[in-house]
């Protein structure tokens, strides 16, 4: 077990330096920082041309806090399934590290620690602009935290299930790793009910909305930090805060044997192929 | 240390033009063989302009907006495009090796911009003319279109300028590194937001759009939503006029900029040896 931490932790140091020392400290800090505000900026503009600025509405509120912790779903399902790319594509390296003695899952959800902790810095930074120059109706005297910080830790977890089972896909394919990646992120981004409520989805897509964790995990988020605000809108609205709970271990669980899964069955693939040093220029 | 001889490149119209061709056919041919390709980006753009719809329609906005997310979404596979396959495009040929081998031939580096550009343009077109289709069957867009030519003629000068500024961007991309990578990751929300993809750019306020119409797609589509949608003209930021103007300007421009800056590029290059130089 000391192992494996230790793989996660050198690999989490090795994700933040590839991340970070690109450029100096300053400009870092700029590009985590722009493109999240700018894609939160543009849903901001959309609704005030429309509402006529009408930002105390419980509808900004649902659509603000729910692009802003979609953060999350690229920094940490893309930071793990990039990894692979990274090193097999770019550096060259992911033979070395299947050589070594590592654990690669452990190695790859490492590798994803830094834009979570990038992630985490412009979902911080997207909440507090809402707050101070949009009315954003969130009060951190209400907010009930224990209920947040435990939905936050389960969706992550179940988003490293997520990115390693995209990272198992990836290690398979020669083409289209942008966008396999990019096409999960975006229809996620569409059915759970990101950045508006499933209600307004045709009838017919509102079951895909119903069987994806994000769905579940984005509305614990809302109800902790909005509370009664959240719960207004009816989507989900006949469930407790305990059945969404409970639906999210669930789902978290069952994604997560699926995960590993098929990430054992695309690793095996991928070294009986001879895969794992491929390298496409593609 | 001895200064390196520069050695002008013979001109010759033929060559450039075949250089064109050249450079265009991999982008164009290349691009239909690739069919799994093609799905992606028409379903990738599909998917964000379907949430950017149900966001008007959860927001009760009028039917003009959800016309304008369409051509937004289709318009964003241009600036994907410049940034992808124009503005880092040769970073990457530099990385894979073929930079060297475009230099060390006898032909014109502006006409394999050009054909880069040219190939990247048609290519598109087709995905971008999908995405329209799709989306506005899909979503029931309604149309108006007040001259055909007038939004033809608008749409080729909104590519010239684009794409001129692709070229001009390629030749600063490839003297970055790892930057190139991270800035053209950079220049996509920032731009979406500016260049009102999903909304006109009048709602930004006057000075922020007149600041984005340096971006030919700011005023390009703001100019095209006029022509051909009924309450187009009313979201306008310019007169079309106006912005056709702009967009002359900035297509000279770029054009300009473009040769400026990959003589200067070849220069830098020659002189301190990073031609080929790749920077992990």
């Amino acid at each position: 077990m000391l192992g494996r931490l230790r793989t996660f932790r050198i690999a989490a140091w090795l994700g933040w330096q590839i991340e970070s020392n690109w450029t100096d400290p300053f400009l870092f800090a700029v590009y985590s920082i722009v493109k999240p505000v700018a894609g939160a900026a543009i849903l901001v503009v959309m609704y005030g041309v429309i509402t006529r600025g009408d930002f105390s509405s419980p509808l900004f509120s649902y659509i603000y806090l729910g692009n802003a912790f979609y953060i999350y779903v690229g920094a940490v399902m893309a930071g793990i399934s990039w990894a692979v790319i990274d090193d097999r594509e770019h550096y060259k390296t992911l033979k070395y590290i299947y050589i070594s003695p590592v654990r690669v899952p452990f190695y790859l959800v490492g590798r994803g620690v830094a834009r979570f902790l990038t992630g985490t810095i412009s979902v911080m930074i997207t909440v507090m602009a809402g707050l101070l120059f949009l009315n954003l109706q969130l009060d951190l005297g209400t907010v009930n935290w224990l209920m947040f910080i435990s939905a936050l830790v389960l969706g992550v977890v179940m988003l490293a299930n997520l990115g390693l089972l995209l990272a198992g896909v990836t290690l398979l394919i020669a083409h289209h790793f942008f966008l396999i990646g990019e096409a999960v992120a975006s229809a996620l981004y569409l059915f759970s009910g990101a950045i508006f409520p499933l209600d307004v989805l045709p009838d017919w897509l509102r079951p895909v909305g119903f069987a994806i964790p994000l769905t579940y995990w984005l509305e614990l988020l809302r109800r902790a930090l909005v509370g009664n605000v959240a719960e207004a809108f009816p989507t989900l609205s006949n469930f407790s805060n305990t059945q969404l709970f409970g639906i999210l271990v669930g789902l978290t669980v069952g994604f997560g044997l699926l995960s590993t899964l098929i990430f054992r069955w695309c690793d095996h693939q991928a070294r009986e192929r001879g895969l794992i040093d491929m390298v496409t220029n593609y | 240390m001895k200064e390196p001889v520069e050695v002008s490149r013979p001109y010759s119209a033929k060559l450039f033009l075949q250089t064109v061709i050249a450079r265009a056919y991999p982008r164009v041919i290349g691009a239909q063989r690739e069919r799994s390709w093609m799905f992606f980006d028409v379903f990738l753009p599909f998917l964000s302009v379907s949430a950017y719809v149900f966001v008007y329609r959860a927001i009760g906005a009028p039917e003009t907006y959800i016309g304008f997310v369409v051509m937004g979404g289709a318009m964003i596979a241009f600036w994907m495009n410049i940034l992808w396959g124009m503005s880092s495009q040769l970073y990457w040929e530099k990385e894979q090796g073929n930079l060297a081998l475009y230099i060390m031939a006898p032909n014109s580096m502006m006409a394999i911009l050009l054909g880069m550009a040219l190939g990247g343009m048609v290519a598109t077109t087709l995905r971008a003319l999908v995405i329209i289709l799709v989306g506005s069957l899909a979503f029931n867009v309604q149309f108006a279109l007040v001259s055909f030519w007038a939004l033809l003629g608008t749409f080729l000068l909104t590519m010239v300028a684009l794409y001129g500024m692709g070229m001009m961007f390629s030749s600063i991309f490839l003297m970055l590194n790892r930057e190139a990578w991270h800035l053209a990751n950079l220049a996509q929300e920032p731009i979406f937001l500016f260049s009102g993809f999903y909304f006109p750019i009048k709602s930004l306020g006057f000075w922020i759009a007149a600041g984005a119409s340096i971006i030919p797609l700011s005023v390009g589509m703001d100019a095209m939503r006029q022509l051909v949608f009924p309450d187009g003209p009313t979201f306008g930021f310019l007169d079309v006029r106006i912005e056709l103007a702009i967009l002359v300007i900035l297509s000279i421009g770029f054009i300009l900029g473009a040769r400026y800056l990959l003589a200067a590029m070849e220069r830098l290059a020659i002189r301190e040896g990073r031609l080929t130089e790749s920077r992990r």
